[in-house]
């Protein structure tokens, strides 16, 4: 018989520790989580897309009770939801701003890691799986827009799919196999349901619990950049630390209760919020045979659909083969491997080779998953000598203020209907957006770096 | 010398977010034409008399072609009307209270009559909301600008909506209008070089049509469409009343395509204020905890 195992708690408590890790789960991940005391707003944004998520979740369950995934049912069965269901529309309005709310959360989220450095050594896999859940979460978006059956849901879904067939070879074949039919259909409703119901939730919360394993595995970062495991008192925890709960969960509820003040603001007065959350469009129900006259998608995507129409032969040939010039002579330049200056040369004449020979459509397919997936990179492009924006040099934070403008602008343009100047515009702002990265090895490394203190900087409140 | 490099990109960076910013409404203004709309008066949408009127123009007037599938008659509870009241007043013989408004016309009657099917008006008074004014202000104008032209169909047609397969409803209640039609454009038939040339065309109010075309000279002439509408004349209501009983029946549209909205509105209000208070506790209790933290 195996030994019994000891546990310090007794009574029911006990019982359940002897076959269960309750309390020692519970002190690993809250009551014992050293996070650093120095958090400050940027900080609220990762408990709040829990909060977001499992908001989702929870209306998202009780909409499916009432929905119907059928193309001659859908539409009316939402507006049943939002008329005849008691509450539905309290449901339905707190899932469609929820999903609106995620975004904008999720962006927030991401930019602290941007600025404050949290993607790097030795927190590169929370950052990947954080990347992951941004995909996720598009995927799950996405599909989910499909399901009211709007003229914009139902041509948003069309438009994008048939990205798909840009393709070279297998791009036609593969955008009917993704339908499931040569239009958007019943079958696309249907299959779309369910990954916007169960294949994708599962996958979203298989990823945030790796990203928070992961997250709790080497500690938070903070605003400083500072690892606080480095200093330690004699019990072994960090001198900077303070146990997570009960200090950050009243923090965090504070951060909470401000957040539903906003959210549930927009929930009862505005939740169209003058449609961009609802587009006015998609309460015309679908309608294959008349196409609207402008077609964009919801707000949360529309910098990738800017960089994805700015895209065009013209743009190929005169915007982004110079700059991929430029950039293989700052590589040739630089003081890189010969093998990394081998391998970007044969990536850029590829680049290059393939812009002459593919459509342009094409590359703006894959200039729009470029803009999604070159966040993957952060952890190995950063060569800042300092993990906070606190201690890089001034002019570094500019980058990063035109970085935020740049993805401002983009998101601008593609709401807008295609006019000449909007196009010009999002393609100096997609060669920003991509300048930004790419050259990232190189500036984050120059310029005069402030000392980095050797404990947090903090105020007692 | 890398140093300057770089502080000078971040110095021209500045400017050209500025240009980006100061582009951007240009842009907004390129994209598409935009109409201008008549302001629906939105107190009309507190008011129970102008939704109960309203409702009652809609199964008058509307219904007979349209259908608003997504509404039951007995929400019109909602807007003060009792079940007996609704049935009395507004049901067509054979519907019941907990029915949907359905019109009684057939598919194969509209597609014959319309050459399409009317659209379900359920949820319109969202549906056509833009940029250029809500959904209400769009119905507002809409249902106000019919003019008479005998080169429809219907003998009418609509200056916010050209060619509407609709014909004037309601116009015993406006009487009819005419309209002056000013096209401009640009004439490269003659081969002289860019000119522009104005077509006027006169529609009366009893349909009689003139056309009048003159070429134009000197100014900065744009190419476009202007229709100004001449004032109604033979109606049974005055332009004032007229415009009020529309507004009633905008009022009642817009309360049908979310009629949870007033409750929603109310119930709002006090949300927010548990949640201001919350909020208040929220931020005492994390103050007393982190006193302790040095």
């Amino acid at each position: 018989m195996a030994a019994e195992k000891n546990v310090e708690t007794t009574g029911l408590l006990g019982w359940v520790d002897e076959r269960f890790p309750l309390t020692s789960n519970w002190k690993a991940h809250l009551s014992e989580y050293y996070a650093p005391k120095n958090f400050n707003f940027w900080y609220f944004f990762g408990s709040l897309a829990t909060l977001v998520l499992v908001l989702q979740i929870v209306t998202g369950i009780f909409l499916t009770m009432h929905y119907k995934p059928d193309a001659a049912r859908a539409f009316e069965s939402v507006e049943y939801i939002m008329r005849d269901v008691p509450w539905g529309w309290l449901v339905r309005y707190m899932h469609s701003t929820g999903a609106s709310a995620f975004f904008i959360i999720v962006y927030l989220h991401m930019f602290r890691g941007l600025i404050y450095g949290s993607y790097r050594k030795p927190r590169e896999l929370i950052w990947i799986f954080g990347c992951l859940i941004f995909l996720t979460l598009m995927a799950e978006a996405f599909f989910g827009y499909l399901l009211p059956w709007g003229q914009m849901s139902y041509w948003g879904a069309q438009v994008i799919v048939n990205l798909f067939s840009a393709i070279p070879i297998i791009g036609p074949e593969l955008s009917v196999w993704i339908r499931g039919d040569y239009v958007v259909g019943d079958a696309t409703l249907n299959r779309f349901f369910a990954f916007h119901v169960i294949a994708i939730p599962l996958v979203l919360l298989g990823l945030v619990v790796a990203h928070i394993l992961a997250l709790h595995e080497v500690g938070s970062n903070n605003p400083d950049g500072v690892e606080i495991k480095l200093k330690k008192d004699a019990k072994g925890r960090p001198l900077d630390g303070i146990p997570f709960h009960p200090y950050y969960t009243v923090h965090d509820i504070m951060g909470v209760s401000v957040f539903l003040l906003v959210f549930t603001a927009v929930i009862f007065f505005a939740p169209e919020m003058g449609g961009y959350f609802l587009e006015y469009n998609n309460f015309i129900p679908a309608d294959p045979l008349k196409t609207p006259a402008h077609i964009a998608p919801v707000w949360y995507f529309t910098p990738y659909y800017s960089i994805l129409r700015a895209i065009t032969t013209e743009f190929l040939t005169w915007g982004l083969t110079p700059f991929l010039l430029v950039y293989l002579a700052v590589v040739w330049m630089s003081s890189a491997k010969a093998l990394s200056k081998l391998i970007a040369t044969i990536a850029v004449g590829a680049l290059v080779v393939g812009f002459m020979v593919l459509d342009a459509k094409f590359w703006g397919v894959v200039g729009m998953g470029a803009a999604v997936l070159v966040f993957f990179s952060l952890p190995w492009i950063d060569n800042s000598r300092v993990k906070s924006i606190r201690y890089r040099p001034d002019w570094h934070k500019y980058m990063y203020a035109l970085f935020v403008v740049v993805f401002v602008v983009l998101g601008y343009f593609g709401v807008q209907a295609p006019s000449a100047i909007g196009e010009r515009i999002s393609q100096v702002c997609t060669l920003l957006y991509f300048g930004f990265f790419l050259f990232m090895p190189w500036w984050s490394e120059i310029g005069e770096f402030k000392p980095v203190p050797d404990r947090v900087t903090f105020a007692p409140h | 010398m890398k140093l300057q490099i770089h502080s000078l990109i971040a110095r021209l960076a500045a400017p050209l977010v500025a240009l980006g910013l100061a582009l951007s409404p240009l842009a907004a203004q390129a994209s598409g034409e935009s109409l201008k709309l008549d302001r629906f008066p939105t107190e009309k949408l507190n008011n129970e008399a102008a939704l109960q009127n309203g409702a009652k123009l809609f199964v008058n007037y509307c219904l007979n072609c349209h259908s608003a599938s997504l509404m039951r008659y007995n929400r019109l509870q909602d807007i003060g009307l009792t079940d007996v009241q609704i049935r009395d007043n507004l049901l067509f013989t054979g519907t019941k209270v907990g029915d949907t408004m359905k019109t009684s016309m057939s598919v194969a009657d509209a597609k014959s009559w319309f050459g399409a099917l009317p659209p379900d008006l359920s949820v319109t008074a969202r549906s056509r909301a833009s940029a250029d004014g809500s959904g209400a202000d769009w119905l507002y104008t809409y249902l106000r600008s019919f003019y008479r032209d005998t080169s429809r169909a219907t003998g009418w047609n609509n200056s916010i909506f050209p060619n509407v397969g609709m014909p004037h409803v309601l116009w015993e209640l406006q009487g009819t209008r005419g309209a002056t039609i000013e096209e401009t454009k640009s004439d490269k038939g003659d081969g002289h070089g860019h000119g522009f040339a104005k077509t006027v065309i006169s529609l009366g109010a009893d349909g009689i049509r003139t056309e009048k075309t003159e070429k134009l000279t000197g100014g900065h002439p744009h190419e476009g469409t202007e229709i100004s509408l001449t004032p109604a004349v033979g109606g049974k209501l005055s332009q004032a009343d007229y415009d009020g009983q529309i507004a009633d029946l905008v009022a009642y549209m817009t309360y049908m395509s979310d009629p949870s909205a007033k409750t929603r509105q109310r119930l709002g209000t006090w949300v927010l204020l548990f949640l201001t208070l919350f909020t208040a506790l929220a931020w005492w209790l994390n103050k007393e905890y982190w006193k302790d933290v040095k």
